[in-house]
């Protein structure tokens, strides 16, 4: 009882993660109808900055900020150098141009810094903190944990108190009008690309130090087992990507913790393929996602 | 702004304009203009151009050869959203109302680059005036509007951003007879309020032509026919042969 309340526990901060991932790649479908696969790599790239400028300054906060911004940047350099030129005929190409420039990326990240993990610390004490004689969750999560919720209630109320959401959400889902309207679209889906890539990189800012270290391959799985949260979720919907994040994270923690970690990617790629089969449109799809 | 020296601006003058989809010209050298505040129906089969010409209007279709003034300034290089801006509001047929969106949000994302803080919450509760049926259902998302109220609210959300050239694409499409009178005639009061200059395609001949001061008859992307509406409606020839009925 103790280990699975603990497992449930770090299962939740986990999640949280792969919820905030999931969210990105939501983001980034709504605005410009594209499943970016180098999601992780750009992640990745801003996570490179946030350590050099974390190693020069000595403060984890420093870095995290220019994570940030570098991720924003990275999302704004893609879009306006890249996707924007991609044929939209097919969503294939946009998929076929984010697979490239994944290998470009890791590539460049490998010669510039070498395959070698380096250990990224975390800000709090990662040792869970006991309660009651029962190791539950560390600081470290419970940071994770406060940082997603925040951001989540943030993009919330953006996307949903603002003019800049609204003109968000309407040059998602209705391109066309919303041009008839004055709306500048082609901002908006810099926009979107900037706030995705920026929330991918937080994601994987948060999740490295929990993991072996930095190297060109840290946010892999990150993106993996995202992928599946925002498909299994519905990749036009934001809440299913965070219920989808939890459940999924919470899943693996368990499977881990009893069956062994090598299983644990099995259950989720099941997990995938189970609601692909039930609800092809992911759980959380109410209606056709509009495809276009 | 009063309506008499609003009334001097949108002219509209369409100069040989020739679009095609890369293959066969849809619209073949087609040139008419509007004077400012005159409603013109622009009419013709399904299939004669009439929603291409207004895509063109709006900057959603480029045109091969040919131009487009509205009061003297060429709209060719500008962006549909920029279009937008000068005053060229365009009710696309069918479902413009975005689905996803509240009548509320609809309304609002019209209203957003012409207006600021409390001018357009004011902005805002004039179209409920306007149409009623909206204001109860202002919580409402856009799937779940009706044909009539759908319209209502597309041609409400166009007249918040002030234009002075409305373009309306069919608004009487798969509406019941009595709805269609409501909404032509609310376009004619507030056509005539305004001093806006009006573009109506229409098949529906008859309602298009009790609003319009004039009516522009397209057949096979050339114009056939410009006359004034009264004219048009008494024309048995042209009926039959372009107009089917």
């Amino acid at each position: 009882m103790d280990r699975l309340l603990f497992l449930f526990a770090t299962g939740l901060a986990r999640g949280a993660i792969f919820a905030l991932f999931a969210l990105s790649l939501v983001l980034i479908w709504r605005a410009a109808r594209i499943v970016n696969f180098a999601q992780g790599a750009m992640a990745l790239v801003a996570t490179y900055a946030a350590f050099a400028v974390t190693g020069v300054t000595g403060s984890y906060w420093a870095g995290l900020a220019a994570g940030l911004v570098a991720g924003a940047a990275i999302g704004l350099g893609v879009e306006r150098g890249l996707m924007r030129f991609t044929p939209h005929s097919s969503p294939l190409s946009g998929v076929i141009v984010a697979i490239g420039l994944v290998m470009v990326l890791q590539s460049l990240l490998g010669i510039l810094f070498g395959a070698q993990y380096r250990p990224m610390r975390a800000p709090f004490d990662d040792s869970p903190i006991m309660v009651g004689g029962v190791p539950l969750l560390s600081p470290y999560d419970l940071f994770v944990l406060g940082v997603a919720l925040a951001v989540m209630a943030v993009l919330a109320l953006l996307f949903t108190r603002t003019s800049l959401g609204l003109q968000l959400r309407a040059s998602a889902f209705a391109p066309e009008v919303s041009r008839v309207l004055g709306v500048r679209v082609g901002r908006m889906v810099t926009i979107g690309w900037m706030l995705s890539a920026a929330v991918a990189a937080l994601a994987a800012m948060l999740l490295v130090p929990t993991e072996l270290g930095l190297n060109p391959h840290a946010t892999d799985m990150l993106f993996v087992y995202a992928f599946a949260v925002a498909v299994v979720g519905g990749l036009d919907s934001p809440v299913g990507a965070l219920l989808g994040g939890l459940v999924v994270g919470l899943a693996m923690t368990l499977v881990t913790g009893y069956l062994g970690a090598t299983v644990a990617p099995i259950g989720v790629l099941v997990l995938l393929v189970g609601v692909l089969l039930v609800r092809p449109g992911g759980i959380f799809s109410l209606r056709e996602a509009r495809s276009a | 702004m009063s309506a008499a020296t609003r009334a001097l601006r949108g002219a509209l003058e369409i100069r040989d304009l020739t679009v095609g989809y890369g293959g066969a010209p849809v619209l073949h050298s087609v040139g008419f203009t509007l004077a400012p505040g005159e409603v013109v129906a622009l009419l013709g089969a399904n299939g004669a151009g009439k929603t291409t010409l207004l895509r063109t209007l709006a900057g959603l279709v480029t045109a091969a050869s040919g131009a487009l003034l509205l009061d003297g300034h060429d709209l060719g290089a500008l962006r549909t959203e920029d279009r937008a801006r000068r005053g060229v509001a365009l009710v696309p047929d069918g479902q413009s109302v975005v689905a996803e969106l509240t009548v509320d949000e609809n309304l609002r994302l019209g209203a957003l680059w012409r207006h600021r803080g409390a001018a357009r919450e004011r902005a805002i509760a004039e179209v409920y005036a306007m149409f009623e049926p909206l204001a109860r259902r202002r919580a409402s998302a856009g799937h779940q509007l009706s044909g009539g109220e759908r319209q209502m609210l597309a041609l409400g959300r166009a007249l918040i951003a002030e234009p002075v050239l409305l373009a309306l694409d069919e608004p009487s499409l798969g509406l019941a007879p009595l709805v269609v009178a409501q909404l032509m005639g609310t376009l004619r009061d507030a056509a005539a309020s305004r001093g806006l200059t009006v573009l109506l395609a229409e098949q529906n001949v008859t309602s298009a032509l009790s609003i319009a001061d004039r009516g522009v008859v397209l057949d096979l992307g050339r114009v056939v026919a410009d006359a004034p509406a009264t004219i048009l409606a008494a024309d048995e020839t042209l009926r039959h042969a372009y107009l089917g009925f």
